[in-house]
């Protein structure tokens, strides 16, 4: 390009902005600052009228009771105990194998090795498949193929005993589902533990699993609870995935043991707000369900906001 | 000497390279879970709707050309598309929960894209700091509500107040579900339109502004077309999240499989109808293994266009740093 040529491209760009100068986009300006308002508006809505619709009628025996006549009175314990136990299991057998995992991304590969990328895009992958297939593979895979495997090697002939919905079956598949949360908050952590410390560990003479064990890990462990509370915050509220493996609407007992079926706050609301014979009449228990399950979700995320944020704080602060 | 002999297999001991190489496995292992469970979804949920192209009773009744073609079911009646699949003869077309999916979809991203991108717009480019520091939160408290709790908003109150607002013949329509869903993916199109444009490198904006452009002149002609392969992937992704949600649509959306151009019908979407019919279902019959299939096509479906999604950003990403460096 030779120098009259670029000073007639200059001047031609000079010349428009200096036409566009007039307008300071107050409009456009206003127009995202009214998107952001009705976004803030709407959830607004959505909360004030759960909180009012719900709140009369919470009260000590609402959340430790049965339902009675069909869901008509009573309360909402079996739904409030399965949910807990539900998450507890999936805690228990998703956690570690996401920990796992961000440790040996974090620790052992190369950021931009084939594996790494190939394992993330599988995470990416895995966290956007759609509830409902979740909820078809834990049919297919763990009730159907593991569940049956189980029954017809060990209790031949007899009736199905893991091979049927079961908690412990719809916990694996909400793990499963809540994997890449767990994996995305560890590595967080990860990223803030600082090298002298592995350093240091090394120069002691510690090898490199006795540094992660002795001195990541503990290093990791909020990030590591956030995953976790995320997790939960994230299943609670599933119900796509859970609906074929092991929930149930209306249960007289409480699950006792790994292959029973379970009530869920969620599928309790589904059932409650599609299903009921009276709306009218179940209509207060509905939203008292819907606020115990949006409070425990809100809790969770809260406490997992809280702290990422101080571990956001302690990676600036050194 | 004892005391000393006790120190050196202290320290000597955990230092197996047994111990380090079975633990380095063993994460490697539990590393790969996730690409085999993808790999584990497809193979378990593609096997059950197998029988559709290699069962010949079942191809019959429910073969892809009964999904796809319009059906003569009785004598003398027309042909159409229909999905009643319990009826006395099963109809299988699925023609109407595409359209179903598809008109929710619409609604949902017609309602939540711009306001989405306008909020990210506003946070990444205009608010105060301190305006930013509450904007984030209030969207996370948006992704963390359950999708059966705004099922059931849509479902008792929008619905409700929608059809008091525009008199719509049928309460729970494509509008309804559409809207209910739109604030399920405002999150995920709005964290990703965000990052899209804080991740635009300052040199950039540096300069538009070096050559004499305001505030505003920076963000609508610089940032945003630089930003703009990173918002579409994220309104991709929003597409793709639209298209399999489940609990919002089964919901709030009426459920009534019909071929219309309306958008003030009832609809039903592939995600419902897995939902709703695979409790009652014969286990292994044409129907349980249409549902199967109808899984495949969402799976499917939602990896190509997470994939697709995914390159986009990672492409992105990687220009935008080599270019500060």
């Amino acid at each position: 390009v030779n120098g009259a040529t670029k000073d007639a491209v200059m001047n031609s760009t000079l010349a428009n902005l200096g036409a566009r100068r007039k307008s300071s986009g107050t409009i456009p300006k206003s127009l995202t600052v009214l998107a952001v308002i009705i976004i803030v508006l709407m959830l607004g809505v959505i909360l004030a009228n759960v909180i009012l619709g719900g709140i009369g009628i919470i009260s000590w025996e609402f959340l430790t009771s049965p339902p009675e006549h069909g869901m008509e009175a009573g309360g909402i314990f079996p739904a409030i105990f399965g949910t807990v136990a539900l998450v507890f299991l999936m805690v228990m057998t998703g956690v570690p194998v996401g920990v796992l995992t961000a440790i040996y991304l974090h620790e052992y590969t190369q950021p931009n090795s084939k594996i790494t990328r190939l394992i993330r895009i599988g995470i990416n992958n895995l966290a956007g498949v759609p509830s409902i297939v979740f909820g078809l593979f834990g049919l297919g895979f763990f009730v159907g193929f593991v569940g049956r495997g189980i029954d017809s090697a060990l209790f031949p002939g007899a009736g199905p005993v893991w091979g049927q919905p079961a908690i412990i079956w719809a916990a694996m598949t909400l793990a499963l589902l809540t994997l890449p949360v767990v994996i995305i908050s560890t590595e967080e952590a990860l990223k803030t533990i600082p090298s002298e410390l592995k350093d240091a560990s090394y120069a002691l003479g510690a090898t490199k699993l006795q540094t992660i064990a002795r001195v990541i890990l503990p290093r990791a462990m909020p990030g590591i609870f956030t995953g976790a509370i995320l997790a939960i915050s994230r299943g609670a509220g599933e119900v796509a995935p859970i609906m074929f493996t092991g929930v149930a609407y209306y249960l007289p007992y409480l699950p006792g043991k790994l292959n029973d079926q379970f009530m869920e706050l969620g599928y309790h609301i589904y059932v409650m707000a599609t299903q009921s014979p009276d709306v009218e009449k179940t209509r207060p228990i509905l939203y008292g369900t819907v606020l115990v399950l949006l409070v425990l979700t809100f809790l969770l995320n809260f406490v997992a906001i809280f702290i990422r944020s101080r571990l956001r704080m302690r990676r600036i602060h050194g | 000497l004892r005391f000393g002999a006790n120190l050196v297999t202290y320290k000597f001991k955990p230092k197996s390279k047994l111990r380090e190489f079975v633990g380095e496995k063993f994460m490697a292992l539990n590393a790969f879970t996730a690409l085999i469970v993808i790999l584990l979804i497809f193979i378990f949920i593609f096997k059950e709707s197998l029988p559709i192209f290699t069962n010949s009773d079942v191809r019959k009744e429910a073969g892809i050309s009964r999904m796809v073609f319009k059906q003569q079911y009785y004598e003398g009646r027309d042909p159409k598309w229909s999905w009643q699949p319990n009826s006395e003869v099963p109809k299988y077309s699925l023609l109407p929960l595409f359209l179903g999916t598809l008109k929710a979809a619409i609604v949902a991203m017609l309602f939540a894209v711009p306001l989405a991108v306008g909020a990210a717009i506003y946070s990444s480019e205009f608010a105060p700091p301190r305006i930013r520091e509450i904007i984030k939160p209030v969207i996370e408290l948006l992704a963390g509500i359950p999708s059966v709790v705004l099922g059931f908003f849509a479902l008792i109150v929008l619905a409700t107040v929608l059809q008091k607002m525009f008199g719509f013949t049928y309460r729970l329509n494509a509008i309804n579900a559409g809207m209910a869903l739109g604030l399920a993916i405002i999150p995920t199109v709005y964290t990703i339109a965000e990052d899209a444009m804080t991740s635009v490198p300052k040199s950039l904006r540096e300069a538009a502004m070096a050559v004499g452009a305001n505030p505003w002149q920076v963000s609508f002609t610089m940032v945003l077309p630089a930003a703009l392969p990173g918002i579409a992937a994220g309104i991709v992704l929003g597409f793709g999240r639209a298209v399999g949600e489940t609990m919002i649509v089964l919901m709030a959306s009426g459920n009534a499989a019909i071929i219309s151009a309306g958008f003030t019908e009832s609809i039903r979407t592939l995600s419902a109808t897995i939902a709703a019919e695979l409790a009652e279902v014969v286990f292994g019959s044409a129907h349980y293994n249409v549902l199967f299939f109808i899984g495949t096509l969402l799976f499917v479906f939602t990896f190509l266009v997470n994939l697709g999604g995914e390159l986009v950003l990672a492409r992105i990403k990687e220009r935008f740093q080599g270019r500060t460096r």
